[in-house]
């Protein structure tokens, strides 16, 4: 029997998991081959819900359902942290002590932001890249009654859209509160444009404008001060705020540390065509864990599968898994409350957005409800 | 003694693209690491180097070699 282990239960390898189930249901059944997903979580969470919970468009529940349900039932799954990946061993050793041998492994850990990088900012500062930050914040929005909100941006981060999608509805809402007046809405970005992507960035500059959001490029928060309610970049530039909302820089998995497999931030080097770990034949790595220069999305780790599921299915069937990953993203930007636009592009395709349209909002918030589809492999 | 130099392969990336995988290598790597990153866009010979100075650290070289942008970069604090 050849034995596929996923560790990682979110986006890329349940979307793996239920492919290769979907597409060798017999050699399942035959227990020719067996397929298991390891998940610290219970539930599959539904990550891109978190900015609209900060504004209490939706609650957490909207935004997860239990994993076990989305998976194809003939996989198998492990509710439980893994401690580390024995590559010699050819196996997981569980947190529990307890191990689980592969043939092949998929890693699909993903990241997860470290606040705790940038001195003063987990208490200074609010983020909403977890179910956790998004509720405080949502509590603080509700508390706010006007002032300076800095939206400040560390390196590197998942989903590159959310904090112009962040500023863009922060500015509104507070006009919609009646309190715009007497809000200034302040974003700061590390590089030299208000976006890494050209044409959002040429885009975006002249609605900043329009809207009175006030921006400061070049700055990569290094440190807080809670008590004065300053934050300082790495440049050299101090900005005071009443409300801070970081997008704080992330870092890979600790198993990933634990396991010695990543660099110096618990990335995965990970080669950009053939999704194999550097070194490796057996272990392949997507979505957000890989150390690959392209956005941490969830449509990343999306078209990712695609190729990664069709690889695995062709080697357990003594194929060589040659196929090809081409470096494609997709993202939706929300560019207000109302209006939307989506980027697409890969390694060698540059992004080129079209005009924003309430028809793409609608189709973004569509997809909010739709997405359960996607990790089933329906969509 | 030569310095060992991290290699960051940015080449295609449009997002988060060159300067951001720089700045990310920087971030996790100790101070004295020479970082060279590989970039197929030509506006990184340009706003690579603008960073660096503004951040502080050091430019080593910054050179185009068949299409490729080549900056090399030591991290001083
Ligand atoms: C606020 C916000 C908005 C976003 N908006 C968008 C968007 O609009 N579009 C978009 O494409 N992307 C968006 N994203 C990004 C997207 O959610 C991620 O890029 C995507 O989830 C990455 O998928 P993944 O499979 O790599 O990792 P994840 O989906 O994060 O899954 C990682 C899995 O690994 C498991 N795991 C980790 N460590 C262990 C361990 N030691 N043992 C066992 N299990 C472990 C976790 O339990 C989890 O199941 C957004 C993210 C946020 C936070």
């Amino acid at each position: 029997m050849q034995k596929v282990v996923i560790l990682g239960g979110g986006v890329g390898g349940t979307i793996v998991a239920n492919q290769v189930a979907r597409q060798m249901g017999t050699e399942l059944k035959h227990g020719d081959i067996e397929i298991t997903v390891i998940s610290e979580s219970h539930d599959h969470v539904y990550q891109p819900m978190f900015l609209y919970l900060a504004f209490d468009q939706v609650v957490p529940s909207e935004a997860k359902k239990p994993e076990r349900d989305i998976l194809d039932r003939h996989v198998k799954l492990v509710e439980a942290t893994a401690d580390r990946i024995d590559r010699d061993a050819k196996a997981i050793v569980m947190a529990d002590g307890t191990t689980i041998d592969y043939d092949y492994l998929v890693i699909a850990t993903g990241s997860r932001p470290s606040p705790e990088q940038i001195d003063g900012l987990p208490e200074g500062g609010h983020i909403f890249y977890t179910e956790e930050g998004a509720i405080k914040l949502r509590q603080a929005l509700h508390d706010f009654d006007g002032g300076r909100i800095v939206v400040t941006v560390g390196v590197p981060h998942k989903c590159p859209v959310a904090p112009l999608e962040f500023t863009f509805m922060v500015q509104e809402w507070a006009h919609s509160r009646g309190i715009g007046d007497k809000t200034e809405v302040v974003y700061t970005y590390p590089i030299g444009r208000l976006h890494s992507l050209e044409p959002v960035a040429k885009w975006a500059g002249p609605v900043f404008e329009e809207r009175h959001i006030e921006s400061h490029i070049f700055f990569n928060p290094e440190k807080v001060d809670p008590t004065q309610k300053t934050i300082t970049s790495l440049e050299g530039e101090t900005l005071n705020y009443d409300l801070l909302v970081a997008i704080p820089p992330h870092t890979g998995q600790d198993v990933i540390g634990r396991s010695k497999l990543g660099d110096g931030g618990n990335w995965v080097p990970t080669n950009r065509h053939t999704l194999r770990m550097e070194g490796s034949q057996n272990i392949f790595v997507l979505g957000d864990a890989t150390n690959l220069p392209i956005s941490k999305a969830g449509s990343t780790a999306h078209f990712e599968a695609d190729i990664v599921a069709a690889n695995l299915i062709n080697l357990l069937r003594g194929g060589l898994g040659s196929m090809q990953y081409d470096g494609k993203v997709f993202c939706f930007i929300e560019t207000g409350m109302k209006t939307a636009t989506y980027i697409t592009f890969d390694y060698t395709t540059p992004p080129n957005p079209p005009a924003p349209t309430e028809m793409i909002h609608l189709y973004k918030l569509a997809y909010n409800r739709m997405y359960w589809l996607t990790p089933a492999g329906l969509l | 003694m030569a310095d060992e130099v991290k290699i960051v392969d940015a080449r295609g990336s449009f997002c988060p693209g060159p300067l951001m995988e720089l700045i990310k290598g920087i971030r996790q790597e100790p101070v004295g690491t020479v970082l060279e990153v590989w970039s197929s866009d030509s506006g990184s010979a340009k706003d690579i180097p603008e960073w660096v100075r503004r951040a502080g650290h050091e430019l080593i070289q910054n050179i185009e070699e068949a299409g490729i942008y080549k900056v090399q970069v030591k991290k001083t604090r």
